[in-house]
């Protein structure tokens, strides 16, 4: 009777920016940010998650499958607008179109950030503090990761803010202003830990 | 004498399949002037800027007083109901332009029809008749009524469907002022009666899930009508709804 799954799609959208990706991202954040202790703590922490049991079913449910379904769905949503920030320039539609950028770039990012990480993993090198350091060595690199890593978590908390919405949690302008200064916190300590990480390698 | 003139520059269209053009007039002042009555001085006498006599420009109107909806269009680049924008609030020219969201008419007559017919999708109204006398129906609480009278001043206008960065060509939204609509039939004691329906509509492509919180709508509708919130209360509607068609239903 009812073939028209778009509702389920679109919450499935939404619910899976936070769980798992969101879940993923602040144990990724942890872990980056035992760098800031030293090489050692970095290298028994990586160590630890790489082995983690089950950890390539893990890898595939909880970061790959996700990490596709959300960005490739997201960019099909994306495509659903034409942003007119020129002729509205209020905040929320800043957001908005923000929202849109942010994913674009977060998902190119991730190509690349696989790409210099697991990827050689896959082919034997050792994922470890040298690993990192010697990608941040090259300041374009750096800077790589210093965006994909400002873009990721505007996205996420930006995506916070609006989760709440798009399941009828903050649903008044107060309760839609407090959901804001939620996401402008996560925003600020997701990106300290983030940068003091990428910092930590340099 | 230097009398005071008001410059114009308007969007024209001839019809349905024209190029659009811009034509530019300079009407007397008056005190108190809308952007109708500089419409109305060129309809009196249609000379534009150069001297060279032209069709009058042509444009919907009806109440003067924004609550029929009709007479929106641009101005100086901004969605608003002509009636109520007053000449001595805006910076000249004016430019004056057809909404871009509703196919053009002609000139700044457009054809909203897309917001009729989501309307007739969301089921926007309230089965009141059967084959015999139903009798009077519930009652409506007073709080209830008084959100519901908010939601009621909706004259349909497009202005928050000008300003939605998901309505455009590509994409099937259904509109915020639809959805708003949907809370109100929801709310009235006896609309209620169709609730599940009205959710179930919302609930397809094209529908709820397409708002992207940009939240324009709110900040353009002449109303004041709570979009942006009866969206949200929606979305826990309809993710309610959800469960109870999964696992109950």
């Amino acid at each position: 009777m009812n073939n028209d799954r778009t509702f389920f799609w679109r919450k499935l959208h939404s619910i899976s920016g936070l769980i798992p990706i969101g879940v993923f991202l602040f144990v990724h954040f942890g872990i980056n940010y035992t760098a800031f202790y030293g090489e050692e703590a970095f290298n028994n922490a990586a160590a630890f998650m790489g082995n983690l049991p089950f950890r390539y079913a893990m890898e595939l449910f909880i970061i790959f499958i996700p990490l596709l379904f959300h960005g490739i769905y997201g960019i099909v949503i994306a495509r659903d607008a034409k942003n007119n920030l020129t002729t509205y320039r209020y905040e929320k539609n800043l957001y908005f179109y923000f929202q849109r950028l942010s994913g674009i770039v977060v998902f190119l990012f991730l190509i690349w950030h696989v790409g210099t990480t697991r990827v050689p993993a896959a082919f034997g090198a050792e994922v470890n503090f040298d690993m990192v350091a010697n990608l941040v060595e090259n300041p374009l690199y750096l800077i790589f990761y210093i965006v994909g890593i400002l873009m990721t978590t505007f996205h996420f908390s930006n995506g916070f803010r609006t989760m709440l919405i798009t399941w009828g949690i903050t649903a008044n302008q107060k309760s839609q202003q407090f959901g804001k200064m939620l996401g402008i916190l996560l925003f600020l300590v997701l990106s300290g830990i983030g940068l003091t990480a990428i910092f930590a390698f340099v | 004498m230097s009398e005071k003139t008001v410059h114009m520059k308007i969007t024209r269209q001839d019809g349905p399949f024209s190029d659009p053009y811009v034509e530019e007039f300079r009407v007397p002042w008056r005190p108190s002037m809308n952007i109708i009555s500089a419409l109305m001085e060129i309809r009196r006498n249609p000379i534009n800027i150069n001297g060279e006599e032209t069709s009058p420009v042509q444009w919907e109107s009806i109440c003067l007083e924004e609550v029929c909806g009709a007479c929106s269009m641009l101005i100086n680049g901004k969605p608003r109901q002509a009636c109520s924008t007053l000449i001595d609030s805006l910076a000249q020219p004016i430019t004056v332009e057809p909404l871009t969201s509703f196919p053009c008419e002609r000139d700044l007559i457009v054809n909203r029809e897309r917001m009729f017919d989501a309307l007739k999708k969301v089921k926007g109204w309230i089965e009141i008749d059967g084959t015999q006398d139903m009798g009077p129906g519930p009652k409506i609480a007073e709080n209830e009524r008084q959100k519901a009278y908010e939601l009621s001043k909706c004259m349909t206008c497009g202005l928050c469907f000008e300003a939605c960065p998901n309505i455009n060509q590509r994409s099937s939204f259904v509109g915020p002022a639809p959805l708003a609509q949907v809370r109100l039939f929801n709310t009235h004691p006896t609309g209620q009666m169709q609730a599940e329906e009205r959710l179930e509509q919302i609930m397809g492509e094209g529908g709820l899930t397409s708002c992207g919180n940009a939240a324009n709508c709110v900040e353009v509708c002449p109303k004041e009508i709570p979009l942006t919130q009866s969206i949200a209360l929606l979305n826990k509607e309809t993710t309610i709804y959800s469960f109870k068609r999964f696992f109950h239903k």
